[in-house]
Parts: structure tokens; C-alpha cells; sequence
């Protein structure tokens, strides 16, 4: 076509250039992108925020109101209306008030002031204490007088009595727990022998025989026990710290009950810095005290880990060989399509349906299976099932069905994207067909098999509701992998961070105080699966670049 | 002077292509367009060499749609013989059905027979697998292995349960040294082969192939995504294997078949147009079309 000057030449219209600049898209892509971000920053960030302050030492405020009583605590909330004015003030010695905050009207109030040794402590049992140092006594003996010279030694002697209290916990929990286990199994080889063999059998008066000399040996090493932490425990006795509280109420804590303390109004803000630690430290090393909602937290730290890493390690396999023939195998036709959107189906099943699955198959199908087959002694002697009741495994198993359509489907993808020319290629060198998926194409889409168990990971690490059916507790102390032989003990009961998230801020009855911990308990849950993401995606980029990387 | 071989075909489809001299320089083209089956034109000097591999009234077809028709032709012992043609015209699909890669194509039918020195490749007691390890394939995309360099050359051995220390070094030194790459990687064989330039990884897919010996090296348009400078380097290689391998080459590019191979075959719409020495292919074919499309008026 020739240009004709004569012709008139069609203008092009502004809005048609737009759209051809693709501006409106640029803002609307743009747009939705900055609300998801927003959205989701704001909320991890005000996690962070809440779960990240609940330690750090906040100022204790001495309230006086104007008809004399005084209260002395943190201010944790202020509430302006239109009439009042107020605050909410944790003022603690819950045994002494019968509350733990209060609301104070501002117009009641008649002075506030931050005194020096205004001091907070965290008991082991009763919960925070508020007051004022006023002496320290061991037995009828007056140690020190007065804050500054009772703070003093108790700085001096309180590292020591801790370590005592630690050491007598330690053996209770540890070397009691380890001679009450073998007393158990003596007692479980007693009734296994019943079983197997009947009364008059040799067996049976062998295992009594051995029961009875395993309880001799137990009593006495018991007795032993018992001489080192009385000893332990009778050093301690008689440590008391005097305090004051702000309405003039004297109050003795034994030294030994005092986990944490501080005095924030005399603090630096290194100063603050310690305790802030320090508290963590207790929560992400200690098991909880009090209904969970003091203390740490460290046996549900260990439980969610131990469940999501077992998760991951048994949903990958089962994913990945199913993806594998579905994708490689698997000839294309309705049956591969409908198989495909079942699966596809199965991420929309509510979680707690695989819980009450869990349940019913695992639990109670498998598990009791095992225990008839295997555990017959514990069932038969206290009506204990071993494996027929939640526990780590099947609270794994149950996840795992949970979040296997994600590793399906992602390491499908993963599948599809490796290029046809390297199966080709390998191919053409002469390799069949399982030489193929194992040399070429799963290294090649591992990194995107990958992907699919972060996001698997993710999505289990999470979820609470499945969980409480099959095998999260409240309180389990004893760890599902600890040093006490065979060290993974797949049947037992475990503790898991999102389910305490449930349990601390609705379960408890202390919701005020709760409240803070659920933001940290978050807070943690959160960074750890953020941890063990990061640890995924370091491991991916690695394999990408061994395995995908392209230059030209 | 020629020898025509021809496909079974009913007499009067034969008698409308007939031979003239004075016809158009497309005619048989038009006629294979309309979809009439022609004579191949195959020069003598083919038929007098020993062949590695003889495709026999080959035909092959993607569900219904005809890819390739009544193709026979001796592929030369020791020699580089160049496909050429349009694009579209079959040249890959009969490379891949050399070492039967057309197999994993659903719905691939085929007639007629090939055979690689002797043993007929189609026979249904052939082992592909096989197959395959007598033969080396390189494709148009470089398609390195995600491995190293060093496990990419000794791949063919490794799948072969080959796991003397010796052998594979040998090997790998060899067949890196026969395709021209020794010298910029023996530093680090065992460093990724994603990491090396496309020129490199193309001419480590040609180690590849030649590393176990193959009887026939098929390279389906092996420099078509490299630059000038890689393009030259592997027209280099192709020289040098010269003599030592049969070579089965497709290209599109008529410089690359006149200065690589030794004979040059002319496809055209799944059909063998016309094959015989390069040099007559691209001095004095027999027919016209064959001359109208390699001095580039056509195609
Ligand atoms: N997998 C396939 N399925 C269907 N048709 C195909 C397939 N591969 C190639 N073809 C067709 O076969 C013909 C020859 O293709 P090909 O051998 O790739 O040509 P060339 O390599 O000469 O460019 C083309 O018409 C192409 O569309
Ligand atoms: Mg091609």
C-alpha cells in the first residue's frame, strides 16, 4: 500500500493510546499488588510488634487515688470516650487483690509517680508479683535491710539458689522419670509373660523375679534421689524475700519461687535489654508453668518442629512418586483428568475432616492394630494404648494427607516444566525410562518439588484444628524426641504452638495476661515457619543453581 | 547415468510426473504439492558406497496427516550426509525415526523399514533401548544435562551400568577431545554443564553423542540456535569427524551442507526430492527443482 497525502489519516484517540500504553493496567496490577502487601505487612507487622513488646520491661506506675488506695503496676491500656478517661493497670498479687488488672477512672486519680524500686516478679507459682523490696531473711536472720542493701544480696545468693532449684527439677523430672520407666517395664514384661505364657510358665516368675528385683533397685535409688534433692531443696528453704506491696501489705516469697525479676523505673535501657533477654530466654527454653500461660514454651516449639520436619519428610516421598506416575506414567485420558481434580478437590476439604479421619484410621484403625499386635502389655495392664490414641506419628500422617495435594500439584507443575528436549536427549543416549526421571528430570525439577513442600510446610505448621484430634495436648511435657532410648517415641502426645495460640487466648482463665502471649506465641510460631522456609529456599536456590540455571 | 528408485505406486500416478527437461523448474514440486507421489532422483556415487544405514520405502505419519512418503535412501558409511529442505518438510521427523525417538509421539504410525548395518531397526524384536545406545542424536537446542560436564559426556556409559574410573576418564577425555572442547574445560569437568557458553554446551552434546561409539551421529540442525562464531567452531567438529563417523545432519543452511558433507539429500513435503554428492547436488543437479532451491529461488 502506497501513502495517499489526499486520504485523511485516522487520529488516533487518546483513550485507545492508553490502553495501548497499558497505563490503567500498570495502576490496577500496581494497585492490587501494593493492597496485598500492605495487608499482609500490616499484619505480620503488628504481630511482630505486640509478639516482639510483650517482654520488654514496661515502667511500673504507682497509682494513688484520691480515697487513698494505692496500686502499683503497668498501665497496659488507655480508653478515652466522650465521659471518661481511663486505664487498665496490671496490678498483679492476684492472692492479694483477687485480680490481676484493674480500671482506674483518671478523674479518681489523685497523683502517679514511677518509683525507683517499684519491682515486678515473676513467681513460679501465683503468678506476677508488684512491690517493694524490703528485706531479706534466711531463717529467723535478717541478711540485709532496706532495698538497696536486700537487693544487693539477693543479687549475691539467688544465682545459686536458682541452680539448686534447677538441679532438684532436673532430677525429678530426668532420673525419677527414667527409674519409673524401667518399673514400668518390668511391670509391662510381668503381664506380657501372663500373657503369652500363663502363670505357671517359667517365664512368667522370671519376669515377676526381675519385676521384683527392678523394684528393689528402684526404691532404693529413689531413696538416694530423694537424699539429693531434699538436701537440695532444704538449702533453699528458709530464702525469703520481703516485699511491700503499694497499699502497705507486707508479703515473704521464697527466693526459690522467684523465676524472673525487675525493677523497670531503675533501668537503663541496656538494663531493660537484659531482662528483655532474659524473659525470652525463659520462654523459648522452659516448659510452661501455670496453664500455660507463664513460663516457656519450649515443649511446643519442639513438637511443632519435630511434626512439621516428620511431615514434610513422609508427605514428599508419597507426593512426589504419586505426582511422578500421574505426570510420567499415567497415559493421558479421563481417568488421569478425574484422578487430577480429585486431588485438586482434596485442598478443599475442611482440615478437621482429616483430623476426625485421622482419627478413625489411624488412631483407632491402625494404631490399635499395632497395639493388639505389639503393645498388648500396656493395653491389657493399665488400659493404656500405646499407638491406638494420638501421638506424633499419626498427628504427622494426618498433616500429611493434609497437605498432600499441595506436593502433588506443585511437583506436577515442577514435571511438566522440565523441557522435553532433556528427556529427548537422554533418550537418545539409550536410557529407559526410569533412567530418565531419576538422572534428568527429578533433579531438574526439584527445585520446584521444592516449592511445593514450603508451601506444604507452611500450610501444616498451621493448622490446629486436625491437630487436636490426633495427638496435641494441652500439656505434654515429656518430648516426642528426647535422649531417653529408642529417642524418637512416635506414639507420644506432644504440645504444638498454634494450638496453644488457641488454648492461652480462649482457654485460659487469666485472658488479660493471656493476651500478650498469644501475640508472642504467634509471633514465634510465625518466625519459625518463616525459619524453616528460609532453610527450604536456601536449600532450593542451591539446587537451581546446580540444576536450572541456563546462560547463554 | 541416474537411478530412479520409486516408491510402490500405481503406474498412472507415476506417468503424471514425468521427466522433462523442458517442463517448469517446479514441476515435481508442484506435482509432490498436489500431492502426487514423484520419483527420487539418487545419483549413482550413493549407491556405489557401503551403506551404515539403508531407509527402506519409509513412511511415517502423525495421526492421519503424512509426514513422510516412501523415503529410500543409503545413508554412506563414514561420511556426512546432509538433509536439506524447506522448513516443515520432514527432515527431523526422519532423523528421529533413525533412533525411533518418534516412538514416545502418541498416535506415530509408520511403514516400511530401516536398517543399521544390517539389523532391521522396526523389527519388533529390536530392543530400542538398544538401539539407541548405537547411535548419537544432538538437537537443535543445546540440552545439556543438568549434571556435570564431566557426568554429561559419560552419561550413555554411566545409564550402562559402567562404573570403572578408568574407562569413564578415558572415555570423557576422548570424546571432549573428538568434539573439539577439551582444552576450555578439562579445568573443570566436574563444574556444572549449565554453566558453559551455547556454543560449548552444543559441542558438549556432541561429546555426548560420540562417547559410546555410535554407529551413526544424527544432528538435527546442530547450529541452528548458535552464534556465527560457536556455528564455526562446530562446522570445524563436523570436518573433523569426517572419516570417522557416519554423520546424518539436517540444516537449512546451503553453505553449512556444501562445506560439511559429502552428500547432500533434497526433501521436499515428506519426500525425497533428489541426493547424490554434494558437490553435484550444488554444481550440476539433475533436476531443476533441486538447482531452483539450492541457489536459493525458492524454499
Ligand atoms: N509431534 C508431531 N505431531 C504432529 N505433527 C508433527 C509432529 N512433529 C512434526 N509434525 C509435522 O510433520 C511435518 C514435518 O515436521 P519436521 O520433521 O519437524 O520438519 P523439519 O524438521 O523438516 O522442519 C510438519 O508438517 C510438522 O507439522
Ligand atoms: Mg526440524
Amino acid at each position: 500500500m502506497t501513502f495517499d497525502s489526499q486520504r485523511p489519516r485516522r487520529i488516533r484517540s487518546a483513550y485507545s493510546s492508553m490502553v495501548a500504553h497499558g497505563e490503567p493496567w500498570v495502576w490496577l496490577t500496581g494497585g492490587s499488588l501494593a493492597a496485598a502487601i500492605i495487608m499482609i505487612t500490616g499484619l505480620l507487622g503488628f504481630i511482630a510488634f505486640r509478639g516482639a513488646m510483650t517482654f520488654w520491661p514496661a515502667p511500673l506506675e504507682l497509682v494513688t487515688l484520691r480515697d487513698g488506695r494505692k496500686a502499683l503496676g503497668e498501665v497496659t491500656e488507655r480508653e478515652q470516650t466522650a465521659t471518661v478517661s481511663r486505664r487498665l493497670v496490671r496490678s498483679a498479687n492476684f492472692e492479694l487483690a483477687g485480680t490481676h488488672y484493674e480500671w482506674f477512672n483518671d478523674a479518681e486519680i489523685s497523683t502517679t509517680a514511677f518509683p525507683d524500686w517499684a519491682t515486678a516478679i515473676e513467681r513460679l507459682e501465683g503468678g506476677r508479683f508488684h512491690g517493694f523490696p524490703v528485706r531479706l531473711l534466711h531463717g529467723e536472720a535478717v541478711v540485709a535491710e532496706g532495698p538497696e542493701a536486700s537487693w544487693a544480696a539477693f543479687q549475691r545468693e539467688h544465682p545459686t539458689i536458682r541452680r539448686r532449684h534447677r538441679q532438684a527439677g532436673a532430677i525429678d523430672k530426668h532420673d525419677r522419670g527414667e527409674l519409673q520407666r524401667q518399673l514400668r517395664a518390668a511391670r509391662l514384661a510381668v503381664v506380657g509373660a501372663d500373657l503369652a505364657a500363663g502363670r505357671d510358665s517359667d517365664r512368667y516368675r522370671a519376669a515377676v523375679q526381675a519385676e521384683e528385683e527392678t523394684a528393689a533397685r528402684v526404691a532404693e535409688e529413689s531413696a538416694l534421689l530423694d537424699e539429693k534433692t531434699a538436701a537440695l531443696r532444704g538449702e533453699n528453704e528458709g530464702w525469703i524475700y520481703e516485699f511491700e506491696t503499694a497499699s502497705g501489705e507486707k508479703q515473704s516469697i521464697p527466693l526459690e519461687s522467684i523465676v524472673q525479676i525487675w525493677q523497670p523505673n531503675r533501668l537503663s535501657v541496656l538494663g531493660k535489654a537484659g531482662v528483655y533477654l532474659a524473659r525470652w530466654a525463659e520462654f523459648l527454653a522452659d516448659d510452661p508453668r501455670e496453664a500455660n500461660s507463664a513460663g516457656g514454651v519450649f515443649p511446643a516449639i519442639w513438637g511443632t518442629v519435630a511434626m512439621t520436619l516428620i511431615m514434610a519428610l513422609l508427605v514428599a516421598p508419597f507426593g512426589v512418586l504419586a505426582a511422578l506416575y500421574l505426570r510420567e506414567y499415567a497415559s493421558r485420558g479421563w481417568i488421569t483428568s478425574a484422578v487430577r481434580i480429585a486431588i485438586n478437590n482434596l485442598a478443599g476439604v475442611p482440615s478437621i475432616v482429616y483430623g476426625a479421619f485421622g482419627l478413625g484410621f489411624f488412631c483407632y484403625g491402625v494404631g490399635a492394630g499395632i497395639d493388639d499386635l505389639f503393645f498388648r502389655p500396656a493395653l491389657v495392664a493399665d488400659g493404656q494404648p500405646t499407638f491406638g490414641t494420638g501421638g506424633l506419628l499419626w498427628a504427622s500422617l494426618t498433616l500429611a494427607l493434609l497437605t498432600l495435594p499441595v506436593v502433588i500439584v506443585a511437583t506436577e507443575e515442577a514435571l511438566a516444566a522440565v523441557p522435553n528436549s532433556m528427556r529427548e536427549g537422554s533418550y537418545a543416549c539409550g536410557a529407559g525410562k526410569w533412567q530418565t526421571i531419576r538422572r534428568i528430570v527429578l533433579p531438574r525439577a526439584l527445585p520446584g518439588i521444592m516449592t511445593g513442600l514450603i508451601l506444604a510446610m507452611a500450610r501444616g505448621a498451621g493448622e490446629v484444628a486436625p491437630l487436636m484430634l490426633v495427638g496435641v495436648k494441652k500439656l505434654a511435657l515429656e518430648l516426642p524426641i528426647d535422649g531417653a532410648f529408642p529417642f524418637v517415641h512416635p506414639e507420644r502426645e506432644f504440645m504444638h504452638l498454634a494450638f496453644l495460640i488457641y488454648d492461652v487466648g480462649f482457654q485460659s482463665p487469666n485472658s488479660q495476661a493471656a493476651k500478650p502471649m498469644v501475640f508472642t506465641i504467634t509471633f514465634l510460631l510465625v518466625t519459625i515457619i518463616a525459619l524453616l522456609n528460609v532453610a527450604a529456599i536456601w536449600i532450593r536456590s542451591r539446587l537451581k543453581r546446580r540444576y536450572v540455571s541456563q546462560q547463554f | 547415468m541416474a537411478h530412479s528408485t520409486t516408491t510402490p505406486q500405481p503406474p498412472s500416478m507415476h506417468a503424471a510426473a514425468p521427466r522433462s527437461d523442458d517442463s517448469p523448474p517446479q514441476d515435481r514440486l508442484l506435482a509432490v504439492a498436489a500431492g502426487r507421489d514423484v520419483p527420487s532422483e539418487v545419483h549413482e556415487q550413493v549407491l556405489a558406497e557401503t551403506p551404515v544405514l539403508e531407509i527402506d520405502r519409509f513412511n511415517l505419519w502423525y495421526g492421519s496427516k503424512q509426514a513422510l512418503h516412501g523415503i529410500t535412501m543409503p545413508i554412506p558409511n563414514n561420511q556426512v550426509t546432509a538433509l536439506i529442505g524447506p522448513s516443515g518438510c520432514g527432515k527431523s521427523t526422519l532423523l528421529r525415526s533413525v533412533n525411533r525417538l518418534n516412538d514416545l509421539v502418541q498416535n506415530v504410525r509408520i511403514t516400511g523399514d530401516m536398517r543399521l548395518n544390517g539389523d532391521s531397526i522396526y523389527d519388533p524384536r529390536m530392543d530400542v533401548i538398544e538401539l539407541r545406545k548405537r547411535m548419537g542424536m544432538v538437537f537443535q537446542k543445546p540440552n545439556p544435562f543438568p549434571m556435570s560436564i564431566y557426568e554429561n559426556v559419560v552419561y550413555a556409559l554411566r545409564i550402562d551400568g559402567e562404573s570403572n574410573r578408568g574407562v569413564l576418564d578415558e572415555v570423557c577425555e576422548l570424546s571432549l577431545r573428538g568434539a573439539a572442547l577439551w582444552d576450555e574445560v578439562k579445568d573443570r569437568l566436574h563444574e556444572s554443564a549449565l554453566g558453559l557458553s551455547g556454543g560449548q554446551q552444543q559441542r558438549l552434546c556432541i561429546a555426548r553423542a560420540i562417547a559410546a561409539e555410535p554407529e551413526v551421529l544424527l544432528l538435527d540442525e546442530p547450529c541452528s540456535a548458535l552464534d556465527p562464531i560457536a556455528t564455526g567452531k562446530v562446522e570445524d567438529l563436523i570436518q573433523e569427524l569426517r572419516g570417522r563417523y557416519s554423520v546424518l545432519m539436517v540444516t537449512h543452511n546451503m553453505q553449512q551442507a556444501s562445506r560439511t558433507s559429502d552428500y547432500t539429500a533434497f526433501m521436499y513435503l515428506g519426500r525425497l526430492i533428489e541426493y547424490g554428492p554434494t558437490t553435484d547436488i550444488f554444481t550440476k543437479p539433475m533436476l531443476r527443482e533441486t538447482e531452483a532451491y539450492v541457489t536459493g529461488r525458492f524454499g
